[in-house]
């Protein structure tokens, strides 16, 4: 059947992050923006709700089941509420659900419970790579092997947190495959070099930190999926739809503002939603927002259903990222000169909106 | 229901034949009926005749059981969720892929058949749809529109006056533009639901429906228009002069409001025709443009052109990104589509949904024809394929059943909860 209803449970879910994002992450975004963090507490918060737990086998200390759809649901709900605050929620899924994905059981066992503490656990990716052509295909990283171990060499960006991280999951290219493999990496071990502070167009309030390893060695077994490695696509895929559904929900954080903002607004005598030019611009919002948030949604069932879908989440991620800058930007031209002030979120939405395209492998459902 | 994409096997069923009608019967034609405007396609109408009679008589028992008439009850608990619109969606869409001029001729009640069905009473239904379940085939047409009144309904200008002595409704005016009114009023024993005021000054409120036979004095076919596509359906104007009609043809009250109390039942009822019939103009639409997006992929891939499952944007050709950006509005459209067809069959309102799948549906179908004359070159321009054809029938989507942006002004209505007046 075609059905777009939520089951109990899942609307459960995404009211639960709903509530999160317009009670606490809502209240404190702009002064997170500004002043370049994001509270302590609200992550404590936000960590809380056991979002990552909850797609978690009991098996690994979780008590659910992994969904790319529910992970769908609940990343639509924290980019509604703030994008910044939305990546460093997903932070540990960045290394966990490559884990549950791809690991060996050795690794599942050892590595998911960290997951399930009551502590946010102190890990994050290195993926992206400072490079106008990235191709998450052929990494500049390298891991080459040596003797028991793999030397890793090459620079990362976009390291959320990286200056408290513990434990890296580094993205390099194999060479003896010509792959992208994926290994666990301490960093305490020597050659991690934490460098700079990255500075982004959005999310300001993000911490992400400039990674480079000088031939740092990494134990065989810490290559994740042993022998066999990772699928990729697998991975990308979870990448997409979260990218999407992140999409989705600041997409229609702005389109709400604007929507609210337009009927209040007066110019020539009349509230400006009078006017079909900016009233059709609404309604096009409308759609585009539905439109990707079904593309998101047909992607993640049919991952969840077949395993396949690769195609799906492909395009989901490409319209979502197309839909939310298009979105965004409408709100700015809604608000007019107010949307170019930082007074007004629209300006900071826009500029997160763009970044949707360009953050492949950032943020992992 | 959970969220689910899945088309059920029965529905897939039924859609495979009208896939097999589309590539045996309706492609095969597809070139001679758009450069013979006004033959009418009897190789497609014969064999799609009986199909339809299936659905009209399910159609049929469905709208008496809801009159509470003499259909058979539903056996309590093995009820399965309702499919109709689903499976009407996917037949429409399937077939305006084999070609959507053809399909417009398909035999069956149509919208008028939706109109009755929405506000008859089973006397009606009886009376006016059952001939679509037996015999020859027969025609239903909507007659909406005039040269005065296109978008803005309001300003309708044919009457209805009742003559106390007869009982009977007599229509004077002219209608243009509707499609199948030449098979529905002369060609076959059909019918043709007109649109008409009872009362100038009342605007909206004072407007009716009326049921009017094939062959009745006074209704006259005055012209078969001539057109940029969809040239195998069949587009007239009709003028009624003193055209009578029994009492009985109207659909829903005959009982004025003033406009300030509460709506009457019967503009209503005529509205949410619509709800039902955006959804399958979306899908023709769709049907269209996945035609048009197949063919041009699989010529590109005849010349090495294909896209990737899925790449950095770095990597793609202009044409690649030109097909996947063709393959993600056909999706988003396809969706949106589905999801209010959906909505209708699980009984919740679906209008706002309806006016969004119309508009992307419409402008989806629109841009992704013109690509793809353009991707395929001059061979894509030539008449030799059917690009170019499919191009021209593309359009009509975006302005029957309301225009483009008449359903942008729905969608934005809604969500600003404004009038008429205040958004107009
Ligand atoms: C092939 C074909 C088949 C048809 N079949 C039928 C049929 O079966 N039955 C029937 O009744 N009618 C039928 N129609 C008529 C069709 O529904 C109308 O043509 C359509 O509703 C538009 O009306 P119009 O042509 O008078 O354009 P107009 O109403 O004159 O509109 C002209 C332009 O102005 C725009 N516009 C109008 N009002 C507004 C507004 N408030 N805000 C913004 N823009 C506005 C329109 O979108 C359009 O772009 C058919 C038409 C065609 C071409």
């Amino acid at each position: 059947m075609y059905s777009f209803n939520k089951t109990d449970e899942q609307r459960m879910l995404t009211d639960t992050v709903n509530r999160f994002a317009t009670r606490t992450m809502r209240k404190v975004y702009r002064e997170a923006e500004e002043g370049g963090a994001i509270p302590a507490e609200i992550i404590d918060t936000g960590w809380e709700l056991g979002l990552l737990p909850a797609s978690l086998p009991e098996d690994y200390g979780g008590f659910g089941e992994y969904s790319v759809l529910n992970g769908a649901l609940y990343a639509e709900e924290l980019g509604y509420g703030d994008f910044a605050i939305a990546l460093e929620m997903l932070r540990p899924n960045q290394v966990a659900i490559p884990i549950l994905l791809c690991g060996t059981e050795q690794q599942k066992e050892q590595y998911l419970p960290l997951f399930c503490d009551e502590e946010m656990p102190k890990v994050s990716a290195a993926f992206l790579e400072p490079t106008i052509l990235f191709d998450p295909a052929d990494l500049a990283t390298t891991a080459a092997e040596e003797g028991d171990n793999y030397l890793l060499n090459g620079k990362k960006v976009m390291v959320i947190d990286g200056d408290e991280a513990e434990l890296l999951l580094v993205y390099a290219r194999e060479e003896s495959s010509g792959q992208t493999q994926a290994y666990l990496v301490p960093t305490d071990a020597p050659g991690v070099i934490i460098g700079e502070r990255d500075k982004w167009m959005g999310f300001h309030a993000l911490k992400t930190y400039t990674v480079e390893f000088e031939n740092v060695a990494v134990p065989k077994h810490n290559k994740l999926g042993g022998e066999q490695g990772i699928d990729l696509h697998k991975i990308l895929n979870s990448s997409r739809i979260a990218l999407a559904s992140l999409a989705v929900g600041v997409a229609r954080g702005a389109y709400e503002y604007a929507l609210d903002y337009a009927k209040e607004r007066e110019a020539f005598g009349e509230p400006i939603a009078h006017r079909q030019s900016i009233a059709f611009m609404l309604a096009d919002m409308a759609i585009e927002v539905d439109a990707a948030r079904l593309m998101t949604w047909e992607a993640a069932w049919k991952i969840d259903e077949t395993g396949a879908g690769a195609h799906d989440a492909f395009l989901a991620h490409r319209y979502a990222a197309d839909m939310a800058l298009a979105v965004t930007d409408s709100a700015v031209q809604i608000l007019g000169g107010h949307g170019y002030v930082r007074e007004h979120p629209v300006e900071l939405w826009l500029r997160n909106g763009r970044g949707i395209a360009v953050l492949l492998g950032a943020a992992l459902v | 229901m959970p969220i689910e994409f899945k088309l059920p096997e029965h529905v897939e069923n039924q859609t495979n034949l009208s896939k097999m009608l589309a590539v045996q019967v309706m492609r095969k034609i597809s070139r001679h009926y758009d450069e013979h405007e006004h033959e009418r396609p009897w190789e497609y109408i014969n064999v799609i005749w009986p199909f339809m009679q299936q659905i009209e008589a399910a159609d049929l028992k469905r709208s008496m059981r809801r009159n509470g008439g003499n259909g058979s009850k539903p056996k309590e608990g093995k009820k399965r969720p309702s499919t109709a619109n689903v499976r009407l969606l996917h037949m429409i869409e399937a077939l305006s892929w084999g070609d959507a001029g053809i399909y417009l001729d398909t035999p069956s009640s149509a919208l008028a058949g939706a109109a009755i069905n929405a506000v008859g009473t089973p006397e009606q239904k009886e009376r006016f749809l059952k001939r679509f379940t037996e015999g020859e085939p027969k025609w239903g047409a909507m007659a909406i529109t005039e040269p005065q009144a296109g978008s803005d309904t309001s300003a309708i200008q044919a009457t209805a006056t009742l003559d106390p002595e007869t009982n009977e409704w007599v229509l004077n005016g002219e209608k243009i533009f509707v499609t199948s009114g030449s098979l529905a009023g002369k060609e076959s024993p059909g019918i043709i639901v007109v649109w008409a005021t009872l009362d100038r000054s009342l605007g909206r409120a004072g407007m009716r429906s009326f049921v009017v036979e094939a062959g009745t004095p006074g209704m006259t076919i005055t012209k078969q228009e001539e057109k940029l596509g969809i040239r195998a359906s069949d587009t007239v104007s009709i003028v009624f002069e003193d055209c009578r009609i029994p009492y009985d043809n109207i659909l829903g009250s005959a009982e004025l409001v003033k406009p300030d109390e509460k709506k009457t039942k019967g503009f209503k009822g005529a509205m949410k025709t619509f709800d039902a019939s955006r959804p399958m103009v979306a899908a023709s639409a769709v049907g269209i443009a996945r035609a048009a997006f197949e063919f041009t992929r699989d010529k590109l891939a005849e010349q090495g052109i294909t896209i990737p499952e899925y790449a950095p944007h770095h990597q793609l050709s202009a044409i690649q990104c030109d097909l996947i950006q063709m393959e993600m509005e056909l999706k988003a459209a396809w969706l949106l589509t589905i999801r209010s067809a959906a909505l209708m069959d699980a009984k919740q309102p679906n209008s706002i949904e309806a006016s969004m799948c119309k508009v992307k549906a419409g402008k989806a179908v629109t841009a992704i024809t013109q690509k793809c004359v353009e991707l395929l070159g001059p061979l894509g321009y030539s008449r030799e394929f059917l690009v170019e054809k499919w191009m021209r029938d593309a359009k009509i989507n975006d302005i029957f059943e309301g225009t483009g942006q008449i359903n942008t002004l729905i969608v934005a209505r809604r969500i600003l909860g404004y009038s008429r007046r205040e958004l107009k």
